[in-house]
């Protein structure tokens, strides 16, 4: 980029004259900026994701899918998708019906809750499988009564599913809430004049206008969902082959030295992640308009 | 119940579904979030507050609580800086790659935390890629703190990015056109009218890159060190306390942090809204 690319004139009989814009700075600080930015990101993002993959990659590919399909991996990989597969739903129909609520209707105390819902994002995951401990496990008022229905929340799958549910609590309600409530009401009201039903406005009116940040929100929430380690790690247990998610597995590969199936196994995660940005960008390029409200957060 | 109380102080509105969404959100917000939350609260206090005193004053607890909170405040100042910059390059520069830059920045929201761990200590470890280079020189990173700060500025960096982007989007340019005619320089512009106009943005990013970091427990673990009272931080100390069904320290320790992380948030957002008023809403 150079400072001929923004204004040049040419007045009658003299040589080119080159303006810069005065909101612009110059072109050596232009490029040192850029560059600043461009070493930044390659060190401190870009060089840890390629560092995944070429120790994923160094014991060959042979290795490498071993460490994938292995028992415990396997397991590991099932009980992660599993996981998700509820605690996404959750959030997605508790962000949704927040969002509706938030959006659509003026009441005492909204922002109180609008704070109370990004709450989960400021506590640490380790609390947040604490305080599951607290509430379910031996030592609590209810672990008595858990223990002699034979329930196990804690060190079980329904205890990494709250926790999970806890720490991506908000990802879902913080993409929808500003978008709906750019759009108003208008278009909802529209339709309830027009004698639509309330299911009609919801699904024919609403979810189309919100489709593009809702899916983004799932993404997120997926992504999180699937690579939480703090919260889980507390509730879990660490039962190889039965409490054990993707990140756990992670761990112990890697506390055993097993770097080569530690990255192999965090290259999935990696992938999911990467998976993620790319249609994060496809949606955003595509539907700037739309997606540039619930940017903001 | 919440719900009926609330929905009876409404203003009209022809669009239904209110009573059924509120009572949702409210339900689960209070059996997901709040409950837990307060048990944690209540338990703290049913310990008494001699034992709450004496595990809060534990020179390891409070080891623990100096290493989370200063590095956490080195690297949101770190994200402060580099941030700005990057929110200023990708919203008012042109360049090849650009697009390519502003996707990468959401990286660390999309990148498991053990797996950014796992990934920096392969970078810094004294074998590792970087790290191989600068241990000839004595300069260790992992395993120390400014490896749990490297591990933080990973972590919180997009929080500020993000936080200043859309305002900066929103600037009007005319400001700084108007200042530069009545003759201020390019650096007396950027740092008189449009810095200030930037500033509640920028202590918002900082204050959730801040928050976010002092809770940060996977991507750290792997490139501290975790040895007591030097590299091992508060969150990590709570796991400890649980592996050692030592639930009254672990709950002290994270109402401590719990109470810490509002109080900080809360003065930054006085600081914010005494900007605001400074400087007028932008």
């Amino acid at each position: 980029m150079s400072d001929e690319a923004f204004t040049s004139a040419r007045l009658p009989g003299a040589s080119a004259i080159h303006f810069r814009p005065v909101t612009v700075e110059r072109r050596r600080i232009r490029v040192g900026l850029i560059l600043v930015s461009l070493a930044f990101l390659g060190l401190f993002l870009v060089l840890p994701v390629v560092a995944v993959f070429v120790e994923a990659l160094r014991g060959g590919l042979p290795a490498f899918t071993e460490a994938i399909f292995e028992p415990d991996a396997a397991a590991a990989i099932r009980l992660t998708l599993l996981v998700a597969a509820i605690s996404v739903p959750c959030n997605l129909v508790f962000g949704v019906a927040a969002a509706w609520a938030i959006a659509k209707f003026d009441f005492k105390g909204k922002s109180l809750l609008n704070t109370l819902i990004d709450l989960p994002f400021s506590v640490s995951p380790v609390i947040a499988g604490l305080i599951y401990i607290l509430m379910f496990g031996s030592q609590s008022l209810l672990g008595p009564w858990l223990k002699s229905e034979g329930i196990q929340v804690i060190f079980a799958v329904p205890g990494i599913v709250l926790a999970t549910i806890f720490v991506t609590f908000p990802f879902v309600a913080r993409e929808l809430i500003p978008l709906m409530e750019e759009q108003g009401r208008g278009d909802e009201e529209a339709a309830l004049s027009l004698g639509a039903s309330g299911f009609q406005v919801f699904f024919r009116v609403t979810l189309p206008n919100v489709k593009w940040a809702l899916l983004y929100g799932v993404l997120l929430c997926n992504a999180r969902a699937m690579g939480e380690f703090g919260a889980v790690s507390v509730v879990s247990g660490h039962i190889r082959g039965l409490t054990n998610t993707m990140p756990l597995h992670v761990e112990i590969l890697y506390n055993e030295y097993n770097f080569a199936a530690a990255f192999a196994v965090a290259s999935l995660l990696a992938l999911l992640a990467l998976f993620t940005l790319v249609v994060k960008s496809v949606l955003e390029w595509r539907y700037a308009e739309e997606i540039a409200a619930t940017r903001r957060h | 119940m919440a719900a009926t109380t609330i929905a009876s102080v409404r203003k009209s509105s022809v669009i239904p579904g209110f009573g059924l969404a509120l009572g949702v959100t409210l339900t689960y917000l209070s059996l997901i979030v709040l409950i837990p939350l307060a048990g944690l609260f209540w338990r703290s206090a049913s310990g008494g507050l001699d034992e709450f005193i004496r595990i809060s004053t534990d020179p390891r607890t409070l080891a623990a609580l100096r290493l989370s909170f200063t590095t956490s405040f080195v690297a949101a100042l770190v994200n402060l800086v580099f941030g700005m910059i990057l929110a200023w390059v990708l919203v008012r520069y042109r360049f090849p790659g650009r697009r390519f830059i502003d996707a990468v920045i959401d990286l660390p929201f999309a990148l498991p935390t053990a797996v950014a761990g796992i990934a920096l200590t392969a970078l810094y470890a004294p074998n590792g890629w970087i790290g191989s280079w600068l241990a000839p020189f004595g300069i260790r990173i992992a395993y120390t703190e400014t490896g749990i700060i490297i591990a933080l500025i990973f972590i919180g960096l997009p929080f500020v990015v993000r936080s200043v982007q859309p305002v900066l989007e929103d600037l009007d340019r005319e400001v700084e056109e108007v200042a530069a005619t009545l003759g201020a320089t390019r650096r007396q512009t950027v740092r008189r009218v449009v810095f200030p106009a930037l500033l509640p943005a920028l202590l918002t990013g900082f204050a959730l890159a801040f928050a976010r970091a002092v809770g940060e427990y996977g991507s750290v673990i792997f490139i501290a060190g975790n040895s007591p009272y030097k590299t091992e931080i508060a969150p990590l100390l709570i796991v400890i306390k649980l592996e050692e069904f030592a639930y009254s320290g672990a709950t002290t320790i994270a109402v401590l942090m719990l109470i810490a992380s509002f109080l900080i948030l809360l003065a930054i957002n006085l600081i914010q809204s005494w900007s605001r008023r400074r400087y007028g809403d932008v």
